[in-house]
Protein backbone atom coordinates (compact mmCIF):
# COMPACT_ATOMS: atom_id res chain seq x y z
CA UNK A 1 0.00 0.00 0.00
CA UNK A 2 1.50 3.09 -1.00
CA UNK A 3 -0.81 5.46 1.01
CA UNK A 4 -2.71 3.59 2.85
CA UNK A 5 -5.80 5.10 3.39
CA UNK A 6 -5.77 3.27 6.99
CA UNK A 7 -7.85 -0.06 7.12
CA UNK A 8 -10.72 1.43 7.92
CA UNK A 9 -12.78 0.46 11.01
CA UNK A 10 -16.28 0.32 9.76
CA UNK A 11 -17.51 -2.19 7.89
CA UNK A 12 -19.96 -2.17 4.84
CA UNK A 13 -23.20 -2.62 5.38
CA UNK A 14 -25.42 -4.82 2.61
CA UNK A 15 -27.03 -2.47 -0.05
CA UNK A 16 -29.07 -4.11 -2.69
CA UNK A 17 -32.50 -4.41 -2.56
CA UNK A 18 -33.06 -8.39 -2.63
CA UNK A 19 -30.41 -10.69 -0.89
CA UNK A 20 -29.65 -12.84 -3.89
CA UNK A 21 -28.80 -10.37 -6.50
CA UNK A 22 -26.53 -8.33 -4.03
CA UNK A 23 -24.16 -11.21 -3.83
CA UNK A 24 -23.95 -11.20 -7.46
CA UNK A 25 -23.08 -7.72 -7.97
CA UNK A 26 -19.78 -7.35 -5.98
CA UNK A 27 -18.52 -9.82 -8.22
CA UNK A 28 -19.71 -8.33 -11.40
CA UNK A 29 -17.89 -5.01 -10.63
CA UNK A 30 -14.76 -7.05 -9.51
CA UNK A 31 -14.39 -8.85 -12.61
CA UNK A 32 -12.70 -6.97 -14.55
CA UNK A 33 -9.92 -6.44 -12.16
CA UNK A 34 -9.97 -9.78 -11.44
CA UNK A 35 -9.23 -10.96 -14.70
CA UNK A 36 -6.62 -8.65 -15.48
CA UNK A 37 -4.85 -9.27 -12.07
CA UNK A 38 -5.29 -12.84 -12.30
CA UNK A 39 -4.00 -12.50 -16.32
CA UNK A 40 -0.80 -10.33 -16.10
CA UNK A 41 0.08 -11.07 -12.01
CA UNK A 42 -1.18 -14.45 -10.60
CA UNK A 43 -0.47 -16.73 -13.93
CA UNK A 44 3.14 -15.26 -15.00
CA UNK A 45 4.04 -15.26 -11.18
CA UNK A 46 3.03 -19.19 -11.60
CA UNK A 47 5.40 -18.98 -14.71
CA UNK A 48 8.08 -17.53 -13.21
CA UNK A 49 8.01 -20.29 -10.65
CA UNK A 50 7.44 -22.52 -13.57
CA UNK A 51 10.37 -21.46 -15.66
CA UNK A 52 12.99 -21.27 -12.61
CA UNK A 53 12.77 -25.05 -12.44
CA UNK A 54 13.12 -26.07 -15.93
CA UNK A 55 16.40 -25.44 -18.69
CA UNK A 56 14.98 -22.25 -20.36
CA UNK A 57 18.15 -20.64 -22.38
CA UNK A 58 18.24 -19.50 -26.44
CA UNK A 59 17.84 -22.85 -27.60
CA UNK A 60 14.33 -23.87 -25.70
CA UNK A 61 12.82 -20.66 -26.66
CA UNK A 62 13.49 -20.72 -30.73
CA UNK A 63 12.12 -24.19 -30.07
CA UNK A 64 15.19 -26.16 -30.80
CA UNK A 65 15.72 -28.01 -27.98
CA UNK A 66 12.81 -29.47 -25.47
CA UNK A 67 12.68 -27.75 -22.48
CA UNK A 68 14.08 -29.93 -19.50
CA UNK A 69 12.76 -30.83 -15.78
CA UNK A 70 15.65 -29.32 -13.40
CA UNK A 71 14.09 -29.35 -10.29
CA UNK A 72 16.17 -26.74 -8.22
CA UNK A 73 19.20 -27.44 -10.44
CA UNK A 74 19.14 -23.68 -11.08
CA UNK A 75 18.70 -22.86 -7.83
CA UNK A 76 22.36 -24.96 -6.93
CA UNK A 77 23.79 -23.11 -9.87
CA UNK A 78 22.74 -20.13 -8.39
CA UNK A 79 23.49 -20.18 -4.96
CA UNK A 80 27.29 -21.92 -5.50
CA UNK A 81 27.80 -18.61 -7.75
CA UNK A 82 30.01 -16.20 -5.77
CA UNK A 83 28.59 -13.29 -8.04
CA UNK A 84 24.75 -14.31 -6.63
CA UNK A 85 25.81 -13.95 -3.23
CA UNK A 86 27.91 -10.88 -3.93
CA UNK A 87 24.79 -9.25 -5.28
CA UNK A 88 22.49 -9.90 -3.07
CA UNK A 89 24.71 -8.72 -0.37
CA UNK A 90 24.79 -5.29 -2.46
CA UNK A 91 21.35 -5.31 -2.85
CA UNK A 92 20.62 -5.39 0.96
CA UNK A 93 23.09 -3.40 1.99
CA UNK A 94 22.13 -0.49 -1.18
CA UNK A 95 18.19 -0.72 -0.61
CA UNK A 96 18.86 -0.16 3.62
CA UNK A 97 20.94 2.78 2.89
CA UNK A 98 18.22 4.69 0.44
CA UNK A 99 15.71 3.65 2.89
CA UNK A 100 17.82 5.59 5.75
CA UNK A 101 18.94 8.52 3.93
CA UNK A 102 14.91 8.50 2.20
CA UNK A 103 13.26 8.22 5.42
CA UNK A 104 15.45 10.50 7.24
CA UNK A 105 15.66 13.34 4.93
CA UNK A 106 11.69 12.98 4.39
CA UNK A 107 10.51 12.80 7.98
CA UNK A 108 12.93 15.73 8.91
CA UNK A 109 12.08 18.11 6.28
CA UNK A 110 8.42 16.63 7.01
CA UNK A 111 8.89 18.62 10.61
CA UNK A 112 10.50 21.64 9.10
CA UNK A 113 7.27 22.36 6.77
CA UNK A 114 5.39 22.72 10.08
CA UNK A 115 7.44 25.06 11.56
CA UNK A 116 7.92 27.64 8.68
CA UNK A 117 5.12 30.67 7.09
CA UNK A 118 3.70 29.57 3.93
CA UNK A 119 5.90 30.64 1.36
CA UNK A 120 8.78 28.67 2.78
CA UNK A 121 6.49 26.15 2.75
CA UNK A 122 5.12 26.36 -0.48
CA UNK A 123 8.44 26.63 -2.20
CA UNK A 124 9.91 23.09 -0.10
CA UNK A 125 6.76 21.80 -1.39
CA UNK A 126 6.71 22.40 -5.30
CA UNK A 127 10.68 21.91 -5.30
CA UNK A 128 9.94 18.42 -3.82
CA UNK A 129 6.69 18.17 -6.12
CA UNK A 130 9.25 18.47 -9.03
CA UNK A 131 11.50 15.67 -7.55
CA UNK A 132 8.98 13.62 -7.24
CA UNK A 133 7.48 14.29 -10.67
CA UNK A 134 10.78 13.50 -12.43
CA UNK A 135 10.61 10.15 -14.54
CA UNK A 136 13.41 7.67 -13.19
CA UNK A 137 15.39 7.69 -16.13
CA UNK A 138 15.49 11.26 -16.69
CA UNK A 139 16.10 11.89 -13.36
CA UNK A 140 19.08 9.80 -14.23
CA UNK A 141 20.93 11.25 -16.90
CA UNK A 142 20.26 14.55 -14.96
CA UNK A 143 22.29 13.37 -11.85
CA UNK A 144 24.91 11.87 -14.13
CA UNK A 145 25.61 14.97 -15.81
CA UNK A 146 25.91 16.96 -12.42
CA UNK A 147 28.69 15.03 -11.49
CA UNK A 148 30.15 14.44 -15.16
CA UNK A 149 33.81 14.45 -14.49
CA UNK A 150 34.02 17.16 -17.72
CA UNK A 151 31.29 19.14 -17.91
CA UNK A 152 29.76 18.73 -14.67
CA UNK A 153 29.28 21.26 -12.21
CA UNK A 154 29.20 19.72 -9.24
CA UNK A 155 32.91 18.68 -10.01
CA UNK A 156 33.73 22.43 -10.49
CA UNK A 157 31.84 23.12 -7.19
CA UNK A 158 33.49 20.43 -4.93
CA UNK A 159 36.75 21.44 -6.57
CA UNK A 160 37.19 17.48 -7.40
CA UNK A 161 38.74 18.14 -11.28
CA UNK A 162 37.72 15.08 -13.14
CA UNK A 163 37.24 12.43 -10.53
CA UNK A 164 34.82 10.40 -12.14
CA UNK A 165 31.79 8.76 -9.90
CA UNK A 166 30.64 6.18 -11.66
CA UNK A 167 34.32 4.26 -11.77
CA UNK A 168 34.92 3.07 -7.89
CA UNK A 169 32.13 0.49 -6.94
CA UNK A 170 31.23 2.81 -3.48
CA UNK A 171 31.31 5.65 -5.21
CA UNK A 172 29.19 4.53 -8.14
CA UNK A 173 26.82 3.31 -5.44
CA UNK A 174 26.59 6.92 -3.61
CA UNK A 175 25.95 8.68 -6.65
CA UNK A 176 22.54 6.23 -7.48
CA UNK A 177 21.38 6.44 -3.67
CA UNK A 178 21.71 10.44 -3.61
CA UNK A 179 19.62 10.25 -7.00
CA UNK A 180 16.86 7.26 -4.96
CA UNK A 181 16.86 9.61 -2.11
CA UNK A 182 16.23 12.74 -3.76
CA UNK A 183 13.34 11.51 -6.01
CA UNK A 184 11.68 9.48 -3.39
CA UNK A 185 12.25 11.30 0.02
CA UNK A 186 8.96 13.93 -1.52
CA UNK A 187 6.37 11.11 -0.98
CA UNK A 188 7.58 10.76 2.50
CA UNK A 189 7.72 14.04 3.16
CA UNK A 190 4.06 15.02 1.54
CA UNK A 191 2.43 11.81 3.55
CA UNK A 192 4.05 12.33 6.28
CA UNK A 193 3.70 16.42 6.60
CA UNK A 194 -0.35 15.39 6.33
CA UNK A 195 0.00 12.90 8.81
CA UNK A 196 1.22 15.80 11.57
CA UNK A 197 -1.60 18.17 10.35
CA UNK A 198 -3.94 16.04 10.71
CA UNK A 199 -3.42 15.59 14.27
CA UNK A 200 -5.41 17.37 16.65
CA UNK A 201 -4.63 20.49 17.71
CA UNK A 202 -6.45 19.87 21.15
CA UNK A 203 -4.25 17.29 21.81
CA UNK A 204 -0.82 19.40 21.77
CA UNK A 205 -2.63 21.73 23.30
CA UNK A 206 -3.39 19.19 26.27
CA UNK A 207 -0.19 18.07 26.42
CA UNK A 208 1.39 21.63 26.66
CA UNK A 209 -0.80 22.75 29.01
CA UNK A 210 0.42 19.45 31.41
CA UNK A 211 3.59 21.33 31.15
CA UNK A 212 5.07 18.50 28.55
CA UNK A 213 8.30 19.36 26.81
CA UNK A 214 8.92 19.94 23.13
CA UNK A 215 10.59 16.87 23.22
CA UNK A 216 8.18 15.12 25.43
CA UNK A 217 5.66 15.98 23.27
CA UNK A 218 7.31 14.50 20.21
CA UNK A 219 8.24 11.24 22.27
CA UNK A 220 5.18 10.52 23.86
CA UNK A 221 2.31 12.28 21.65
CA UNK A 222 3.00 12.76 17.91
CA UNK A 223 5.46 9.45 17.41
CA UNK A 224 2.66 7.04 18.80
CA UNK A 225 -0.01 8.92 16.12
CA UNK A 226 2.41 8.82 13.33
CA UNK A 227 3.47 5.16 14.12
CA UNK A 228 0.89 3.80 11.58
CA UNK A 229 2.00 6.43 8.65
CA UNK A 230 5.90 5.74 9.83
CA UNK A 231 5.04 2.17 9.46
CA UNK A 232 3.27 2.62 5.99
CA UNK A 233 6.18 5.04 4.20
CA UNK A 234 9.13 2.80 5.89
CA UNK A 235 7.82 -0.77 3.95
CA UNK A 236 6.81 1.37 0.51
CA UNK A 237 10.47 2.59 0.60
CA UNK A 238 11.83 -1.01 1.40
CA UNK A 239 9.88 -2.01 -1.18
CA UNK A 240 10.80 0.51 -3.92
CA UNK A 241 14.59 0.59 -3.07
CA UNK A 242 15.03 -3.11 -3.11
CA UNK A 243 13.77 -3.08 -6.80
CA UNK A 244 15.22 -0.45 -8.07
CA UNK A 245 15.92 -0.81 -12.20
CA UNK A 246 16.57 2.15 -14.47
CA UNK A 247 18.96 3.88 -11.84
CA UNK A 248 21.16 1.85 -11.43
CA UNK A 249 21.04 0.45 -14.89
CA UNK A 250 21.51 3.80 -16.74
CA UNK A 251 23.90 5.71 -14.04
CA UNK A 252 26.29 2.34 -14.32
CA UNK A 253 25.64 1.94 -17.81
CA UNK A 254 23.90 -2.17 -16.88
CA UNK A 255 25.69 -2.90 -13.83
CA UNK A 256 28.92 -0.74 -13.42
CA UNK A 257 32.07 -2.28 -14.50
CA UNK A 258 32.50 -5.80 -14.50
CA UNK A 259 28.83 -6.19 -12.66
CA UNK A 260 30.26 -4.29 -9.68
CA UNK A 261 27.21 -2.00 -9.05
CA UNK A 262 24.57 -5.13 -10.00
CA UNK A 263 21.39 -5.03 -8.20
CA UNK A 264 19.31 -8.13 -7.96
CA UNK A 265 16.83 -6.76 -10.12
CA UNK A 266 19.03 -5.72 -12.95
CA UNK A 267 21.37 -8.67 -12.72
CA UNK A 268 18.07 -10.99 -13.25
CA UNK A 269 17.34 -8.89 -16.61
CA UNK A 270 21.10 -9.43 -17.87
CA UNK A 271 21.26 -13.08 -17.16
CA UNK A 272 17.57 -13.70 -18.85
CA UNK A 273 17.86 -10.86 -21.71
CA UNK A 274 21.43 -10.09 -22.20
CA UNK A 275 23.24 -13.95 -21.74
CA UNK A 276 19.34 -15.84 -22.63
CA UNK A 277 19.55 -17.97 -19.14
CA UNK A 278 16.17 -17.43 -18.71
CA UNK A 279 15.53 -20.10 -16.35
CA UNK A 280 18.62 -18.36 -14.24
CA UNK A 281 16.84 -14.94 -14.23
CA UNK A 282 13.60 -16.18 -12.87
CA UNK A 283 14.97 -18.13 -9.91
CA UNK A 284 16.91 -15.11 -9.32
CA UNK A 285 13.24 -13.20 -9.63
CA UNK A 286 11.61 -16.00 -7.16
CA UNK A 287 14.38 -14.91 -4.75
CA UNK A 288 13.34 -11.32 -5.10
CA UNK A 289 9.76 -12.28 -4.61
CA UNK A 290 9.94 -14.40 -1.21
CA UNK A 291 12.53 -11.34 -0.03
CA UNK A 292 9.59 -9.24 -0.10
CA UNK A 293 6.65 -11.62 0.53
CA UNK A 294 8.40 -11.95 3.69
CA UNK A 295 8.83 -8.40 3.88
CA UNK A 296 5.02 -7.75 3.54
CA UNK A 297 4.10 -10.60 6.20
CA UNK A 298 6.08 -8.20 8.34
CA UNK A 299 4.01 -5.62 7.25
CA UNK A 300 0.66 -7.69 7.82
CA UNK A 301 1.99 -8.48 11.30
CA UNK A 302 2.56 -4.65 12.52
CA UNK A 303 -0.95 -3.93 11.10
CA UNK A 304 -2.62 -6.67 12.82
CA UNK A 305 -0.49 -5.42 16.31
CA UNK A 306 -1.96 -1.63 15.75
CA UNK A 307 -5.44 -3.50 16.31
CA UNK A 308 -6.20 -2.22 12.69
CA UNK A 309 -9.04 -4.51 11.08
CA UNK A 310 -9.65 -4.77 7.22
CA UNK B 1 0.24 27.94 12.49
CA UNK B 2 -0.57 26.56 15.63
CA UNK B 3 2.85 24.65 15.22
CA UNK B 4 5.10 28.05 15.25
CA UNK B 5 3.57 29.37 18.70
CA UNK B 6 5.54 26.60 20.34
CA UNK B 7 8.47 28.24 18.28
CA UNK B 8 11.13 31.00 18.98
CA UNK B 9 11.00 33.68 16.77
CA UNK B 10 15.21 33.12 15.70
CA UNK B 11 14.99 29.65 15.51
CA UNK B 12 11.75 30.38 13.01
CA UNK B 13 13.76 32.37 10.70
CA UNK B 14 16.72 30.28 11.16
CA UNK B 15 13.80 27.14 10.08
CA UNK B 16 12.29 29.47 7.12
CA UNK B 17 16.00 30.15 5.80
CA UNK B 18 17.23 26.31 5.59
CA UNK B 19 13.63 25.35 3.65
CA UNK B 20 13.96 27.94 1.23
CA UNK B 21 17.80 26.53 0.85
CA UNK B 22 16.93 23.21 0.67
CA UNK B 23 14.08 23.74 -1.75
CA UNK B 24 16.86 25.75 -3.90
CA UNK B 25 19.18 22.57 -3.76
CA UNK B 26 16.51 20.19 -4.81
CA UNK B 27 15.17 21.97 -7.42
CA UNK B 28 18.47 22.36 -8.81
CA UNK B 29 18.91 19.13 -11.03
CA UNK B 30 15.83 20.42 -12.75
CA UNK B 31 17.03 23.78 -13.15
CA UNK B 32 20.54 21.94 -13.87
CA UNK B 33 18.49 20.14 -16.98
CA UNK B 34 16.61 22.65 -18.26
CA UNK B 35 19.44 25.11 -18.92
CA UNK B 36 21.28 22.81 -20.40
CA UNK B 37 18.70 21.93 -23.10
CA UNK B 38 18.75 25.72 -23.64
CA UNK B 39 22.48 26.16 -23.79
CA UNK B 40 24.26 26.34 -27.28
CA UNK B 41 26.90 23.42 -27.52
CA UNK B 42 30.01 25.31 -26.77
CA UNK B 43 28.59 26.16 -23.31
CA UNK B 44 27.38 23.01 -22.70
CA UNK B 45 31.13 21.41 -23.24
CA UNK B 46 32.96 23.62 -21.55
CA UNK B 47 35.21 22.86 -18.66
CA UNK B 48 33.58 26.04 -16.72
CA UNK B 49 30.54 25.43 -16.56
CA UNK B 50 27.81 28.66 -15.45
CA UNK B 51 24.94 28.35 -13.93
CA UNK B 52 23.14 30.80 -16.63
CA UNK B 53 23.72 30.98 -20.73
CA UNK B 54 24.19 34.51 -22.36
CA UNK B 55 22.66 32.62 -25.69
CA UNK B 56 19.45 30.54 -25.73
CA UNK B 57 19.67 28.61 -28.62
CA UNK B 58 16.77 25.91 -29.54
CA UNK B 59 19.73 23.94 -31.18
CA UNK B 60 19.21 20.78 -28.17
CA UNK B 61 15.34 20.46 -29.17
CA UNK B 62 16.14 20.72 -33.03
CA UNK B 63 18.46 17.58 -32.52
CA UNK B 64 15.58 15.85 -30.49
CA UNK B 65 12.88 16.42 -32.80
CA UNK B 66 14.90 15.77 -35.83
CA UNK B 67 16.14 12.46 -34.34
CA UNK B 68 13.97 9.62 -36.63
CA UNK B 69 10.50 9.83 -35.09
CA UNK B 70 11.10 11.67 -31.95
CA UNK B 71 7.51 12.56 -32.11
CA UNK B 72 6.04 9.51 -32.56
CA UNK B 73 7.58 7.93 -29.41
CA UNK B 74 6.36 11.14 -27.39
CA UNK B 75 2.95 9.88 -28.96
CA UNK B 76 3.47 6.58 -28.15
CA UNK B 77 3.79 7.39 -24.13
CA UNK B 78 1.44 9.63 -24.40
CA UNK B 79 -1.04 6.63 -25.52
CA UNK B 80 0.13 4.21 -23.53
CA UNK B 81 -0.18 6.31 -20.35
CA UNK B 82 -3.31 7.83 -21.03
CA UNK B 83 -4.92 4.61 -21.75
CA UNK B 84 -3.15 3.12 -18.48
CA UNK B 85 -4.94 5.84 -16.97
CA UNK B 86 -8.35 5.74 -18.01
CA UNK B 87 -9.07 2.19 -18.27
CA UNK B 88 -6.99 1.68 -14.50
CA UNK B 89 -9.14 4.15 -13.00
CA UNK B 90 -13.12 2.81 -14.08
CA UNK B 91 -11.46 -0.79 -13.15
CA UNK B 92 -10.34 0.25 -9.89
CA UNK B 93 -13.87 2.29 -9.33
CA UNK B 94 -15.86 -0.44 -9.83
CA UNK B 95 -13.91 -2.82 -7.95
CA UNK B 96 -13.69 -0.32 -4.77
CA UNK B 97 -16.75 0.57 -5.20
CA UNK B 98 -17.67 -3.69 -4.67
CA UNK B 99 -15.51 -3.72 -1.64
CA UNK B 100 -16.59 -0.86 0.13
CA UNK B 101 -20.00 -0.93 -0.72
CA UNK B 102 -21.30 -3.90 -0.52
CA UNK B 103 -20.73 -6.79 2.04
CA UNK B 104 -20.12 -10.72 0.52
CA UNK B 105 -18.35 -13.44 0.84
CA UNK B 106 -13.80 -13.31 0.72
CA UNK B 107 -14.32 -9.67 0.96
CA UNK B 108 -11.43 -9.61 3.36
CA UNK B 109 -9.30 -12.33 2.11
CA UNK B 110 -9.84 -10.32 -1.00
CA UNK B 111 -8.43 -7.19 0.13
CA UNK B 112 -5.93 -8.65 1.89
CA UNK B 113 -4.78 -9.96 -1.66
CA UNK B 114 -4.89 -6.50 -3.28
CA UNK B 115 -2.67 -5.60 -0.11
CA UNK B 116 -0.31 -7.99 -0.91
CA UNK B 117 -0.51 -7.57 -4.72
CA UNK B 118 0.94 -4.59 -4.28
CA UNK B 119 4.13 -5.79 -2.90
CA UNK B 120 5.00 -7.78 -5.43
CA UNK B 121 8.26 -6.33 -7.15
CA UNK B 122 6.48 -6.47 -11.01
CA UNK B 123 9.99 -6.54 -12.36
CA UNK B 124 10.69 -9.60 -11.52
CA UNK B 125 7.69 -10.41 -14.00
CA UNK B 126 9.80 -9.28 -17.21
CA UNK B 127 10.76 -12.81 -17.88
CA UNK B 128 7.14 -14.44 -17.72
CA UNK B 129 5.34 -11.82 -19.19
CA UNK B 130 7.87 -11.79 -22.23
CA UNK B 131 7.01 -15.26 -23.04
CA UNK B 132 3.00 -14.26 -22.14
CA UNK B 133 3.50 -11.30 -24.82
CA UNK B 134 5.01 -13.06 -27.04
CA UNK B 135 2.51 -16.36 -26.97
CA UNK B 136 -0.58 -13.58 -27.94
CA UNK B 137 1.42 -11.70 -30.78
CA UNK B 138 1.84 -8.67 -28.47
CA UNK B 139 5.63 -8.23 -28.24
CA UNK B 140 6.80 -5.20 -30.47
CA UNK B 141 2.89 -3.45 -29.92
CA UNK B 142 2.09 -0.99 -27.00
CA UNK B 143 -0.64 -3.27 -26.09
CA UNK B 144 2.31 -5.04 -24.52
CA UNK B 145 3.17 -1.90 -22.46
CA UNK B 146 -0.48 -0.82 -21.78
CA UNK B 147 -1.69 -4.28 -20.41
CA UNK B 148 0.18 -4.74 -17.63
CA UNK B 149 0.53 -1.73 -16.24
CA UNK B 150 -3.22 -1.45 -16.09
CA UNK B 151 -2.88 -4.76 -14.16
CA UNK B 152 -0.27 -3.50 -11.73
CA UNK B 153 -1.45 -0.45 -10.96
CA UNK B 154 -4.82 -1.56 -10.12
CA UNK B 155 -3.95 -3.06 -6.61
CA UNK B 156 -3.40 0.47 -5.07
CA UNK B 157 -5.52 2.24 -7.23
CA UNK B 158 -8.34 0.31 -5.89
CA UNK B 159 -6.96 0.37 -2.09
CA UNK B 160 -7.08 4.27 -2.23
CA UNK B 161 -10.24 4.83 -3.52
CA UNK B 162 -11.86 2.73 -1.12
CA UNK B 163 -11.84 5.94 0.92
CA UNK B 164 -13.25 8.17 -1.13
CA UNK B 165 -15.82 5.72 -2.28
CA UNK B 166 -16.69 5.28 1.58
CA UNK B 167 -16.57 8.81 1.91
CA UNK B 168 -19.99 9.54 -0.05
CA UNK B 169 -22.66 9.11 2.68
CA UNK B 170 -24.70 5.72 2.32
CA UNK B 171 -28.15 7.96 2.62
CA UNK B 172 -27.48 9.25 -0.60
CA UNK B 173 -27.49 5.75 -2.21
CA UNK B 174 -30.57 4.88 -0.28
CA UNK B 175 -32.45 8.24 -1.07
CA UNK B 176 -31.58 7.20 -5.37
CA UNK B 177 -33.06 4.05 -4.84
CA UNK B 178 -36.09 5.88 -3.25
CA UNK B 179 -36.14 8.13 -5.99
CA UNK B 180 -36.71 5.17 -8.41
CA UNK B 181 -32.87 5.44 -10.03
CA UNK B 182 -31.20 2.11 -11.02
CA UNK B 183 -28.27 0.76 -9.88
CA UNK B 184 -25.90 1.80 -13.05
CA UNK B 185 -27.38 5.06 -12.58
CA UNK B 186 -26.15 5.84 -9.41
CA UNK B 187 -23.00 4.11 -9.92
CA UNK B 188 -22.45 6.16 -12.80
CA UNK B 189 -24.30 9.47 -12.29
CA UNK B 190 -24.48 10.12 -8.31
CA UNK B 191 -20.98 7.61 -7.40
CA UNK B 192 -18.77 8.23 -9.90
CA UNK B 193 -19.04 12.33 -10.29
CA UNK B 194 -18.64 12.41 -6.28
CA UNK B 195 -15.88 9.82 -6.05
CA UNK B 196 -13.97 12.07 -9.18
CA UNK B 197 -11.49 13.68 -7.19
CA UNK B 198 -9.95 10.68 -6.23
CA UNK B 199 -9.87 9.52 -9.09
CA UNK B 200 -7.47 11.68 -10.04
CA UNK B 201 -5.35 12.00 -7.31
CA UNK B 202 -4.85 8.08 -7.78
CA UNK B 203 -4.30 8.63 -11.28
CA UNK B 204 -0.97 10.50 -10.86
CA UNK B 205 0.49 7.02 -9.45
CA UNK B 206 -0.28 4.87 -12.42
CA UNK B 207 0.63 7.79 -15.02
CA UNK B 208 3.68 7.31 -13.88
CA UNK B 209 4.71 4.11 -13.45
CA UNK B 210 3.12 4.41 -17.47
CA UNK B 211 5.16 7.61 -18.53
CA UNK B 212 8.15 5.92 -16.58
CA UNK B 213 8.44 2.79 -17.74
CA UNK B 214 11.77 1.83 -18.96
CA UNK B 215 12.41 -2.10 -18.29
CA UNK B 216 8.83 -3.43 -19.87
CA UNK B 217 9.67 -1.03 -23.13
CA UNK B 218 13.18 -2.52 -23.03
CA UNK B 219 12.46 -5.51 -23.05
CA UNK B 220 9.12 -5.55 -24.89
CA UNK B 221 9.53 -3.88 -27.65
CA UNK B 222 12.87 -5.42 -29.34
CA UNK B 223 12.84 -4.84 -33.22
CA UNK B 224 9.86 -2.49 -33.99
CA UNK B 225 11.36 0.57 -33.25
CA UNK B 226 8.25 2.89 -34.39
CA UNK B 227 6.34 1.09 -31.14
CA UNK B 228 9.27 2.85 -28.62
CA UNK B 229 8.53 5.19 -25.99
CA UNK B 230 10.46 7.96 -24.91
CA UNK B 231 13.22 6.05 -22.40
CA UNK B 232 14.31 4.74 -25.15
CA UNK B 233 14.10 7.87 -27.60
CA UNK B 234 16.71 9.16 -24.55
CA UNK B 235 19.06 6.82 -24.68
CA UNK B 236 19.84 7.40 -28.31
CA UNK B 237 21.91 10.32 -27.12
CA UNK B 238 22.62 8.88 -24.26
CA UNK B 239 26.39 6.88 -25.48
CA UNK B 240 28.39 6.14 -22.07
CA UNK B 241 31.65 7.24 -24.02
CA UNK B 242 30.41 10.16 -25.78
CA UNK B 243 27.37 11.50 -24.63
CA UNK B 244 25.36 14.11 -25.87
CA UNK B 245 24.33 16.16 -23.20
CA UNK B 246 22.46 18.60 -25.24
CA UNK B 247 20.44 16.35 -26.18
CA UNK B 248 20.13 14.25 -23.11
CA UNK B 249 18.95 17.35 -21.50
CA UNK B 250 16.60 18.31 -24.14
CA UNK B 251 14.75 15.23 -24.72
CA UNK B 252 14.53 14.56 -20.73
CA UNK B 253 12.56 18.07 -20.46
CA UNK B 254 10.37 17.15 -23.17
CA UNK B 255 9.97 13.97 -20.93
CA UNK B 256 9.52 15.63 -17.92
CA UNK B 257 7.19 18.44 -18.44
CA UNK B 258 3.95 16.51 -19.20
CA UNK B 259 4.81 14.78 -15.58
CA UNK B 260 5.11 18.26 -13.89
CA UNK B 261 2.19 19.29 -15.83
CA UNK B 262 0.11 16.67 -14.66
CA UNK B 263 1.28 17.16 -10.98
CA UNK B 264 0.84 20.91 -10.89
CA UNK B 265 -2.66 20.49 -12.33
CA UNK B 266 -3.63 17.69 -9.64
CA UNK B 267 -1.18 19.03 -6.96
CA UNK B 268 -3.81 19.79 -4.65
CA UNK B 269 -5.66 17.34 -4.81
CA UNK B 270 -2.93 15.09 -4.24
CA UNK B 271 -2.11 16.36 -1.05
CA UNK B 272 -5.05 16.53 0.36
CA UNK B 273 -5.88 13.21 -1.09
CA UNK B 274 -2.38 11.65 1.04
CA UNK B 275 -4.14 13.88 3.83
CA UNK B 276 -7.19 11.92 3.81
CA UNK B 277 -5.49 9.12 3.36
CA UNK B 278 -3.45 9.09 6.59
CA UNK B 279 -6.23 11.04 8.49
CA UNK B 280 -8.77 8.19 7.74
Amino acid sequence: MRVGRGLSRSSPRPYGRSRGRSQKVPWLYLAPALVLLGGLLVYPIYQLGLISFFEYTQAQVSGGEPTTFQGFGNYAELFSDSQFWQVLLATVVFAAACVVSTLAVGCALAVLLTRVRAVPRLALMLAALGAWATPAITGSTVWLFLFDPDFGPLNRLLGLGDYSWTYGRLSAFFLVLLEVVWCSFPFVMVTVYAGIRAVPAEVLEAAALDGASQWRIWRSVLTPMLRPILVVVTIQSVIWDFKVFTQIYVMTNGGGIAGQNLVLNVYAYQKAFASSQYSLGSAIGVVMLLILLAVTLVYLRLLRRQGEEI
Amino acid sequence: MRSVTWFRRPWRLFAEASALLIAVVVAFPLYWMVLSAFKPAGEIESSEPRPWTAAPSLDSFRRVFEQNEFGRYFLNSLVVACSVVIVSALIAFLAATAVTRFRFRFRTTLLIMFLVAQMVPVEALTIPLFFLMRDFGQLNTLGSLILPHIAFSLPFAIWMLRGFVKAVPEALEEAAYIDGASRSRFLWQILFPLVFPGLVATSVFSFISAWNDFLFAKSFIISDTSQSTLPMALLVFYKPDEPDWGGVMAASTVMTIPVLIFFVLVQRRLVSGLGGAVKD
